[in-house]
């Protein structure tokens, strides 16, 4: 195998992907009553498009937007509207959210599809993306026709396919790059056509050698589709990390991927767009990894979007004993549930389960003793050190000088801390409390 | 929706939710152990009167400590390790002749007044074990000047007074050194080994140097400050430090004696006291070691180690202000601006 390609800086947690990452994608039970946030992503919320008492199928828009930088929600089940309010959602807000009870018939409206979608313009493309309500399913939820249409004096010449799933425990792209390979090259290409651009790149991590392998051979007829295998590093798939390891590039502080010309896209994303594409289907379901030491059976499941997770985790046989938090997400950037009635949601790429035995409590941190381990592995190269006394302290003016805004709150620096002080918590608290 | 119920509380904390194993306990112990082959060849060379010194130092740091935290009504923090490592720090510090009460009062100086009442540790300005050395040398010069000839072989109680070669090397020169050690080489061979007097846990830089690949190897300190400091120390001993002109100075004497083995590798390190950016780390050990040599060859005292290391933890936050790590995306973004 090749040189494999990273970045500088970065840690090397306990990845325990063995967990999931070879159970197959089964389809989860059809859920008995869904709940739809109307906000799934970054951006302007949806407006109710349904009133409580009436029928809807699959698929059905449910939420409806006229912002550009906003995503459309649907159904994900045919049945009834049987309540409109502020439900909790996996990041801990209040949003409010449509509840379906199903039907069981899972009757959906009339998808478009489109065999010769390859011809498609790019404005076709980038509107049927829109209405089918994708947004960026890596976790950020970003409205994915937005990273599409790229201002005019930005060029972009690349896609990357973030295939590096560097959260640790979590296996849903793995999966779906072993078993949907070529689906997602042809969501790849799709995106391609849509941005004009030439140069596709898919990068995995090193420790997912049958994804590598299939995507490899899924790739094989394409000539402007490269595959890097990547160094086992977290977090090797934040964008920046991820362009700079594939390109060389850097993307310049507080900028974005499109500034050094590239447009990144998660891989189920990239699937998400296929099916969008090609057979006019809605975002109405995505892979969740159910994982760690704390649930009864590890699974990968295609999940409807707004199955409560209490639904999902009981489908996996429940919590064992012991069992004492429950993580949307991975580990590193996941939110910790203080109630399993929420709805796994557009951008839930997991459900972790930790016991007492994985748990580590930040209660009891101490002072910074200034060892600059964080400073070793901050993969924006900030001072995590400095800027966490100052946020202790209350110079939150004096932060900015350390670029607070750079921080994507990996939390990298947590991890390493001997501390154990709660720097991520530092630096939302600085971000909080100054404007950019 | 009564999952809930079959779970008993979850809990929620702040992401991430995971954490790596280095703790401040670890890391500080480790270091007590990585200067445990310094402190078995203190005991070697200076006898009983090593352990009687050490121990005393270690105790009463730790006893201050404690008690000041309960004074204060707060955790005592002895489980850290940390108060062992002052303790042991200025024990291997000081001479092997000083009475019983120059280590506590060395302690109380070291705990109570540098660390404790700056805030405890990580918010200390400056080493508490080479604080409380200074505030000793100066109060009870006599006392922390008297050095014993290094000849206990673990048992001997009592040995004559001598002076350390680079107390023979200010006053009375290289030629004098070179008459009581016979060759370079000889000299070099004793200064490695530790068989010189000197402070306790000093002298033997083989003893010292394992301490450190310990450290090194379990990432717990870098080469940026031991390697600037020495380099430095070693280039201007070349330059300056020969009695017949410029560049004839012989740098491997200055590099093994005295405290740079132990300051360099131990003490400068000391996370608290020197800066956290790694560029800044090489502008404080070459500060160090230029005023470790300025000591040595201007100054009034014959070592100048410890009050180098002093003065530069007064610059360390300075220099952490000033030196920034590379940031991600930083040159491109500076171009685009001139743009």
């Amino acid at each position: 195998m090749s040189k494999t390609a990273t970045f500088e800086r970065g840690i090397h947690p306990a990845y325990h992907k063995e967990l999931a990452s070879g159970k197959s994608i089964e389809k989860a039970k059809l859920p008995q009553r869904i709940v739809v946030p109307l906000s799934q992503h970054i951006g302007a919320p949806t407006q109710a498009e349904v009133n409580i008492g009436d029928e809807v199928k699959t698929g059905q828009v449910i939420g409806v937007t006229t912002s550009f930088v906003s995503s459309p929600v649907h159904s994900s089940v045919s049945g009834k509207v049987i309540a409109m309010a502020p439900f909790p959602n996996p990041a801990g807000k209040m949003v409010p959210s449509i509840v379906i009870e199903s039907d069981g018939n899972d009757e959906a409206v009339a998808y478009k599809e489109d065999a010769d979608y390859m011809h498609l313009g790019a404005d076709e493309i980038k509107a049927k993306i829109k209405d089918a309500g994708i947004v960026g399913l890596g976790g950020a939820a970003f409205p994915t026709n937005v990273k599409l249409s790229p201002p005019k004096e930005k060029t972009i010449d690349t896609v990357i396919i973030n295939g590096a799933e560097c959260e640790p425990y979590l296996t849903a792209d793995h999966r779906l790059m072993v078993e949907r390979s070529k689906d997602v090259v042809e969501g790849l290409k799709i995106i391609m056509k849509s941005l004009g651009v030439k140069n596709g790149y898919i990068g995995i991590e090193e420790n997912k050698p049958d994804a590598i392998e299939a995507m490899k051979s899924a790739i094989s007829g394409e000539a402007n589709i490269e595959l890097y295998t990547l160094e086992i590093k977290y977090p090797q798939g934040a964008e920046k990390m991820l362009i700079k390891a594939i390109k060389g590039k850097e993307v310049p502080t507080k900028g974005l991927p499109m500034d050094v010309g590239v447009v990144v896209q998660n891989v189920g994303t990239a699937l998400a767009i296929y099916e969008a594409v090609r057979y006019g289907k809605p975002l109405i379901e995505r892979v969740v990894t159910i994982t760690g030491e704390g649930i009864r059976e590890t699974r990968n499941m295609m999940v409807r979007i707004g199955t409560l997770m209490s639904d999902v985790i009981e489908q996996c046989g429940g919590l064992v004993d012991g069992a004492v938090k429950v993580i949307s997400g991975g580990p590193m950037m996941g939110f910790a549930q203080w109630t399993l009635d929420v709805p796994v949601i557009k951008g839930t790429s997991g459900i972790l389960v930790l016991t007492e035995k994985e748990y580590v409590s930040s209660d009891d941190y101490s002072a910074c003793i200034r060892c600059g381990s964080c400073i070793d592995v901050c993969p924006m190269g900030l001072n995590p050190s400095m800027l966490s006394i100052l946020s202790e302290k209350g110079f939150f003016d004096e932060a900015k000088e350390y670029n607070i805004f750079d921080c994507f709150e990996c939390g990298s620096c947590a991890y390493v801390c001997p501390a154990k002080r709660p720097m991520v918590q530092f630096m939302r608290l600085i971000k909080s409390q100054v404007k950019p | 929706m009564a999952a809930e119920a079959k779970v008993h509380e979850l809990i929620v904390s702040v992401s991430p939710h995971v954490r790596g194993k280095e703790t401040v306990g670890r890391i500080m112990w480790t270091v007590n152990l990585s200067l445990l082959p310094a402190f078995i060849m203190s005991v070697y060379y200076f006898g009983p009167r090593a352990v009687y010194v050490t121990g005393l130092c270690i105790l009463s740091s730790i006893i201050f400590e404690h008690l000041y935290q309960k004074g204060m009504k707060k955790e005592s923090t002895v489980g850290d390790g940390s108060a062992l490592l002052t303790g042991l720090l200025l024990g291997m510090n000081l001479p092997a002749s000083v009475p019983f009460y120059i280590p506590i009062i060395g302690s109380l100086v070291a705990i109570i007044i540098t660390k404790l009442l700056f805030g405890g540790l990580g918010y200390n300005v400056f080493n508490p074990a080479l604080i409380g050395r200074a505030f000793l040398l100066i109060s009870f010069p006599k006392l922390l000047t008297s050095w014993t000839e290094p000849t206990a072989k673990f048992i001997a109680m009592d040995a004559k007074t001598t002076a350390t070669p680079l107390g023979i090397l200010k006053e009375e020169g290289l030629t004098q050194l070179m008459e009581i050690f016979g060759s370079k080489a000889d000299l070099y061979k004793e200064l490695l080994m530790g068989n010189t007097a000197g402070s306790l846990g000093e002298t033997s830089a083989i003893a010292l140097l394992i301490g450190a690949a310990i450290l090194f190897f379990r990432k717990y300190i870098t080469w940026h400050i031991p390697l600037s400091f020495i380099a430095t120390v070693g280039l201007l001993a070349w330059a300056f430090g020969g009695d017949t002109g410029l560049f004839t100075g012989d740098p491997i004497i200055h590099i093994l004696s005295g405290g740079l083995i132990l300051g360099a590798f131990f003490m400068a390190t000391d996370y608290v006291t020197c800066p956290t950016v790694r560029k800044g780390q090489i502008i404080f050990g070459i500060g160090c070691g230029a005023l470790t040599m300025l000591i040595r060859l201007k100054g009034g005292f014959p070592e100048g180690v410890m009050f180098a290391i002093l003065l530069m933890n007064c610059f360390a936050p300075l220099i952490d202000r000033s030196v920034k790590p590379k940031m991600f995306g930083a040159v491109k973004a500076e171009k685009e601006q001139k743009k």
